[in-house]
């Protein structure tokens, strides 16, 4: 197969054309939409350094999510510029911003390049403490981030419970408590409407399944939760459904269910097992999807309230 | 038997990226958004249901192959609509 070495060089070569063309395209519509076709073509190299849990999540989270952000965010900036008179920064003040992103990068590049030879590793390390803890989880990705490396797990939920309420904090006093605007303004459109109906039940199908299948195989709680999260914006984005008001009690339940079950499971560990976030051999199992349906859940509230933005003055 | 679905897999597969490279000339060479749309849902409807057709024989079971005919309809699905959407884009865009 002589053929494969080939792909490769052309996809490495496709990544950083891409890349380029996201940083130097002079609009920002287009530059968003290369950062997207970023993200697809970096899942395929993940495919192919055999990593394909990490391929889901960097086509469902890094190209998917941020994608809808990334456009949303652009088009409240463009609603800024027409609102106010853009002041232009200095030359000083771009010299310094280039000067500081070049210091940052070489950095970056001095590190990589001062790594050690071999790099130091805890993989092995881990894929033998999930062989222990995780035992009965044929997917070692989903052990060594349940069982090795939980407390980091539950850390990453618990920014994006910081980021929401980050956007939150952002509206204006007035408007606290009632509900982010609607994705879309105008009415609802026939074929988006369809769409939003076929998909959203095969979706959140789907997002079960690679949920439940991350136990085994490639899959897990993130790239589940981000699924069930679009399909969630799917129906929004078609009106069949607006933003809950922020200060709904089943909404804030949610954003907090699984970092709290995390925890709460974590301290019973620290009784039942002996050490913090140690499960019982025999039920790491079912206590782990136990865990990961109620990430699955905060997740899937997160991300899309992270889209919708501020809570809203308007009554509607 | 089995050489008898090998070549119809070749032949399904062929055909498939035919339409995709097909897809793909249009998409570069069309004048206007409209036409590369054409052009699009060309590669995406046939392009991938034949290559998929293809892969059918090799799937590991029938839950495999099932799953195979399942991600053709989803992509039906999403290209017909987003086509209905960015074509409703255009439209608007020219008024």
């Amino acid at each position: 197969m002589s053929l494969l070495p080939i792909l490769d060089v052309v996809l490495a070569g496709l990544v950083i054309g891409v890349a380029i063309f996201t940083i130097t395209a002079r609009e920002l519509f287009a530059s968003v939409v290369g950062y997207v076709a970023y993200g697809l073509l970096l899942a395929f190299v993940w495919i192919r350094l055999y990593a394909p849990d990490v391929a889901l999540t960097e086509a469902a989270v890094g190209s998917g999510v941020t994608g809808v952000l990334l456009i949303t965010a652009g088009k409240r900036l463009g609603a800024l510029k027409n609102a106010a008179p853009e002041a232009q920064p200095g030359f000083a003040f771009k010299l310094l911003t280039g000067v500081l992103a070049a210091l940052v990068a070489s950095a970056l590049g001095a590190v990589i390049l001062m790594l050690p030879d071999p790099p130091p590793s805890l993989a092995p390390e881990a894929a033998a403490a999930a062989d222990g803890a995780g035992a009965g989880l044929g997917n070692p990705i989903t052990a060594v981030l349940m069982s090795y490396r939980s407390l980091d797990t539950m850390l990453e939920k618990i920014v994006l419970i910081l980021a929401v309420v980050g956007v939150w904090s952002v509206g204006t006093d007035k408007a606290w408590g009632s509900a982010p605007a609607p994705l879309r303004q105008q009415e609802p459109y026939a074929p988006m409407v369809f769409l939003a109906q076929m998909l959203a039940p095969v979706g959140a199908l789907i997002a079960i399944h690679i949920f439940w299948t991350g136990a085994n195989a490639p899959g897990g709680a993130f790239q589940g939760g981000a699924l069930l999260a679009a399909m969630w914006m799917v129906t929004m984005m078609a009106r069949l459904t607006d933003p809950p008001r922020i200060d709904t009690q089943w909404l804030r339940v949610a954003l907090v269910a699984g970092p709290a079950v995390f925890l709460i499971s974590g301290l019973a560990g620290e009784v039942v097992a002996g050490a913090f976030f140690a499960y019982p051999p025999s039920l790491a199992k079912p206590i782990i999807l136990f865990i990961e349906a109620f990430m699955v859940l905060s997740i899937a509230a997160a991300l899309p309230m992270l889209v919708a933005g501020p809570p809203s003055e308007r009554p509607d | 038997m089995i050489a008898l679905l090998d070549l119809f897999s070749i032949a399904a597969i062929s055909a498939g990226t035919f339409f995709f490279l097909a897809g793909t000339v249009g998409l570069l060479r069309f004048p206007d958004s409209l036409t590369r749309l054409h052009a699009l849902t060309k590669a995406d409807n046939l392009g991938l249901g034949l290559v998929a057709l293809g892969l059918i024989p090799h799937a590991d079971s029938a839950l495999s192959a099932l799953k195979l005919i399942v991600i053709w309809v989803l992509v039906l699905l999403s290209g017909g609509s987003t086509s209905q959407l960015i074509g409703r884009a255009l439209r608007r865009g020219r008024k």
